[in-house]
């Protein structure tokens, strides 16, 4: 593996692989404090992202390497045309790996196939973002032990939720895994996803819009956040926004180990009452997200040196 | 109806019946200086009825083109008179600046420099792929 661009470039041991190797740098911190010593990752967001940038510039931090780069398109580059082939080229003379955040999809690709030195999809538009599925795995793998007889609920914005897409697939190369999609009906799991993951690996489903009904036989709950940026009309989403608020009233009815979940930023659709309940996990979560990205700029620069 | 046996060139025969103006078109055809007949629902004792392209001139033929619209297509190339060989083709592995990405968010609608390349994802339902964005093409 050269770079990531998508979750599905990972094999399911090469994703193991990197959560044990999260699991150890949690275990073991000053065994890697300098790792990556010497190392310079470059950070190139096209658009904003506070979490995912801050946690790949805290990842190289911590492993004893240091960080250059930018967080948006107009400080760089790009604001005078520049492509994004010719960007990948430059930075490859500057750093030892990219993360590369754009609106575009495919982006990062087009960076992989002219950088030459590896590239991590820090989030394409709507399309991939690996590593906060990979900080999703490592999450549930802390949370229950492992990936298997698990019933996730996926919850809220399930239509354009990227991070739902890219967890149910890599999800579904394990065993005995129910899935329980809780949506409005405008805004549920596309059928190609159902068609090709879902029913083509043979993974029970249920589809329904309360999660009253849902939360009581979960092992995991993973809410997202109606993004105003993925709708073309402003009403739709104004309409779709709040449907659903996890509450206290809500948690009362779950399983006392559920773990909940949300790649963040979170808007209304957890009470903030929820935070202090030792079910929710999703703070946790954004740690985690720290750890594996560590494991994986280790992993990816090892294989470089190669 | 009869059309004159060419004496250089290509033959593109068994064509669905109905495609065989969408392969004139990829294919460029219209940019040519020699004589080029389309002969549409020929009665094909195998297909029904079946589209015929001939070409007058010995020029390079985009396989992977021919595939992607219709893969059953058989080509024969034609010289002086006489077929000197046949080939059947199949769907691509990869189709490179045939078909455009019409997903707005794909990299390829802002960088126009990029080629357009599609991937065959499923050859049972023909379907192809954008290598950047993974939109499905529409064929």
């Amino acid at each position: 593996m050269k770079s990531l661009i998508s979750i599905l470039d990972l094999s399911t041991e090469e994703i193991d692989e990197l959560i044990a190797k999260a699991n150890d740098i949690i275990a073991n911190p000053v065994k890697y404090q300098d790792a990556c010593a010497h190392k310079k990752l470059a950070t190139l967001f096209y658009e904003p992202s506070t979490r995912t940038r801050l946690s790949f510039e805290a990842a190289m931090l911590e492993l004893g390497g240091s960080v250059l780069g930018f967080s948006e398109a107009n400080s760089s580059s790009a604001a005078k045309g520049e492509s994004v082939a010719d960007t990948a080229k430059t930075v490859s003379c500057y750093a030892d790996i990219i993360a590369m955040r754009h609106p575009k999809e495919g982006a990062p690709f087009v960076a992989s196939q002219n950088a030459t030195i590896p590239v991590i999809n820090a989030g394409d538009g709507g399309h991939n973002h690996p590593t906060q599925t990979l900080t999703d795995l490592l999450t549930i793998y802390r949370e229950k032990g492992s990936f298997d007889n698990l019933t996730i609920g996926f919850c809220g914005d399930l239509k354009f939720g990227r991070t739902v897409h890219s967890l149910i697939e890599a999800l579904s190369r394990y065993s005995n895994i129910k899935v329980v999609l809780i949506s409005p009906v405008e805004l549920k799991l596309p059928s190609y996803i159902k068609k090709d993951v879902l029913k083509a690996k043979g993974i029970p489903y249920v589809q329904t819009t309360s999660l009253e009904e849902a939360i009581p036989d979960l092992d995991i709950l993973y809410m997202t956040r109606v993004q105003r940026e993925r709708f073309f009309n402003e009403e739709d989403y104004l309409r779709l926004k709040d449907t659903y608020i996890l509450d206290t009233a809500k948690m009362n009815l779950a399983k006392p180990d559920l773990a909940v979940m949300h790649p963040l930023p979170r808007v209304n659709e957890i009470s903030v009452a929820v935070d202090s309940d030792p079910r929710a996990c999703y703070f946790k979560q954004v740690l985690n997200g720290k750890y594996i990205r560590m494991a994986l700029i280790l992993k990816l620069l090892e294989e470089a040196s190669k | 109806m009869n059309i004159d046996s060419i004496q250089n060139g290509v033959v593109i025969d068994h064509i669905t019946a109905g495609s065989g103006m969408k392969l004139y078109d990829l294919l460029g055809l219209d940019k040519l200086d020699c004589s080029v007949a389309i002969i549409k629902n020929v009665h094909s004792g195998k297909m029904g009825k079946k589209d015929i392209i001939k070409i007058d001139a010995d020029i390079p033929i985009d396989f992977d083109v021919i595939g992607y619209v219709d893969p059953g297509v058989t080509l024969d190339f034609i010289k002086d008179g006489v077929r000197v060989d046949k080939k059947n083709v199949d769907l691509p592995e990869k189709l490179k600046g045939v078909i455009k990405c019409h997903n707005p968010r794909c990299i390829t609608s802002t960088e126009q420099e990029l080629p357009h390349v599609f991937k065959l994802t499923d050859r049972e339902k023909k379907i192809y792929r954008c290598i950047y964005c993974e939109t499905k093409a529409n064929i």
